[in-house]
């Protein structure tokens, strides 16, 4: 997956494809167009994927049964893979949000820990 | 205005065409990317870009095509197989000019060996036949796990590896003090070359035994190397006829070349063409194999109720005789090959439609009347004892029937809704060690247990 923008790395893109897409599509069902425009509006435009790469995630989280996809006529009378979640994608959810709070949690008393010995933090070298 | 819309018509139709080309992409894929590219101009012609712009644009943000192609690649390896699309980066793809010649060098290998105890006077006929019926497994499997080993790049070690089953196999089958023409020689003639395919198996899919989609590729692969098998038969058969004709009208004998040379070499080699058509030329195969499905499914199906519907109107119960159990053994292997076809080539994603309904349909009449003759085969067991013929076909039956009867349970929850068609292609996967346990315990444990009567 490619970012743009502020580099973001690319496992760190990867990791959070699962969650991401997951918890948008608990807001709603949803399709590929729309998801991504989610994405981006979620991260403020910094996690940009490249748009072909969302549907072998989106397959495979299909594959998974944490997702449901069915065509569907849209308003315009095209035809649309619509996306919704099943209830192990939810379970699924849940489970990657523990995991994303914890790693979360440790990065912040960690930052915290580097805030209170300014000594430490790199900025520093420029003065 | 209508002049861009055509344009974007063009260039759509056009990137279609390029995208299609991407092996592991389907068509239903290429439609949610195309949908996806017409949202994207859309927007983009929103902000007011030019409509020729937008494409340019949309097409750049959905990725590079190779790139894309791999990913599709990656979440899908059952597509993997038709074309190995990741081929080229694992670096082992061989020359299209070796592959061949390596092929038939072994085709011919096999075809030397097969012929090669005769030149120590071990020929079909006489008393040396019983030599054969230990031994036909030896002489065309070492070369097909060569060649699956040096297609794969497994090296010395992993071929080694693969071929110590099949030394340890031939040291037990020759010591074994075989009567001759007795029960447990064929029936060890007959599980032998099943138990060791098995192994070939584990050669066919590298490392990976464990994975439940490399032992469908495995499954595929079998039921391919069959097909293939049976094509290049019935062409031989066409060969011989015209041979033995042909001399015929010159008045020179031609049956002993075919015989003696033409059938044994050609059965041998024709194995290892096979395995090489089948690794080539897959696609073509891929559209073959669920075409027979399709045809041969009503069919039996139909033949099976209305076997059924006779027996209950003329209240015939099923007849025993000595070959009938073998018979129904046979009738559900080809049920389950059916399955095993259907199932290996459906779209897991795609709802019931009506062909499940027939496939459940012909296994549940398989399930009942096998039910039938084995309540009629048990009686008589219990009658007569157990000989090792009757032992081996019950076990096969009693294996094959609780495949059956499960896969059946299993397709009605999913025709339901309740289960996932992934189930049941994982069912059919993890049954296949049971398989390779039963043939070996037939073929190397009865001939001890029925002291080789």
């Amino acid at each position: 997956m490619m970012v743009q923008g502020m580099e973001i790395n690319k496992d760190l893109v990867a990791a959070s494809a699962t969650p991401l897409v997951l918890a948008i599509l608990a807001e709603g069902d949803s399709y590929g167009y729309a998801i991504l425009r989610r994405v981006s509006e979620l991260s403020g435009g910094r996690l940009e994927w490249s748009d072909g790469m969302l549907y072998p995630v989106l397959h495979r989280l299909e594959r998974l049964g944490y997702i449901v996809g069915e065509w569907q006529k849209s308003d315009t009378g095209r035809r649309r893979k619509y996306y919704r979640i099943t209830k192990q994608g939810k379970d699924q959810l849940a489970a990657e949000r523990r995991q994303w709070q914890a790693v979360d949690d440790a990065l912040r008393n960690v930052w915290s820990l580097l805030a209170a010995q300014p000594v430490l933090i790199p900025l520093s070298r420029g003065i | 205005m209508t002049a861009d819309a055509d344009v974007l018509e063009q260039q759509i139709a056009e990137w279609r065409r390029f995208v299609a080309r991407g092996r592991a992409i389907t068509v239903a894929d290429v439609e949610e990317l195309e949908g996806h590219l017409r949202d994207q101009v859309e927007a983009l012609t929103g902000t007011g870009l030019a409509v020729d712009e937008a494409f340019l644009v949309a097409v750049k943000r959905i990725g590079s095509l190779d790139a894309l192609s791999r990913e599709f690649a990656r979440e899908h390896s059952a597509r993997l197989w038709r074309q190995l699309v990741l081929g080229g980066e694992d670096g082992d793809v061989r020359s299209s000019r070796t592959e061949p010649m390596v092929a038939v060098i072994l085709a011919v290998a096999a075809a030397v060996a097969i012929k090669l105890p005769a030149a120590f006077g071990l020929d079909f006929a006489g008393k040396s036949g019983d030599f054969y019926a230990r031994n036909l497994a030896f002489f065309v499997l070492p070369f097909l796990i060569g060649y699956l080993s040096w297609k794969r790049s497994l090296g010395a070690a992993g071929l080694v590896r693969r071929l110590v089953p099949l030394a340890v196999a031939a040291v037990l089958v020759n010591l074994y003090p075989f009567r001759l023409h007795g029960h447990t020689l064929y029936l060890t003639a007959i599980h032998l070359p099943i138990a060791l395919w098995l192994v070939v198996g584990l050669g066919y899919v590298g490392l990976a035994w464990r994975g439940s989609a490399e032992r469908m590729n495995f499954i595929r692969f079998s039921g391919e190397l069959f097909i293939y098998y049976v094509l290049i038969a019935l062409g031989g058969g066409v060969l011989s006829l015209f041979t033995v004709g042909m001399f015929q009208a010159i008045g020179v004998q031609a049956e002993w070349f075919i015989q003696r040379w033409l059938m044994p070499c050609g059965a041998a080699g024709a194995v290892l063409i096979g395995a090489w058509l089948v690794e080539v030329k897959q696609s073509v195969i891929e559209n073959m194999a669920p075409v027979l499905t399709r045809i041969f499914t009503p069919l039996f199906t139909l033949v099976l109720l209305v076997f059924l519907g006779t027996m209950i109107w003329t209240g015939h119960g099923v007849d025993i005789q000595r070959e009938v159990l073998i018979g129904f053994d046979l009738l559900l292997v080809v049920v389950l090959g059916l399955l095993l076809y259907a199932v290996s080539a459906r779209d897991p994603f795609a709802p019931p439609g009506l062909f499940d309904t027939l496939q459940l349909i012909l296994v549940v009449s398989a399930l009942v009347v096998d039910g039938v003759a084995l309540a009629a085969i048990g009686a008589r067991i219990s009658e007569f004892g157990f000989t090792p013929n009757r032992t081996a076909a019950l076990g096969e039956n009693l294996i094959l029937l609780v495949n059956l009867g499960w896969s059946a349970w299993l397709y009605l929850r999913f025709m339901r809704g309740r289960a996932r068609f992934v189930d049941l292609e994982r069912w059919q996967t993890s049954y296949l060690p049971i398989y390779a346990f039963w043939a070996l315990l037939v073929a190397i444990l009865f001939p001890l247990v029925f002291k080789f009567v």
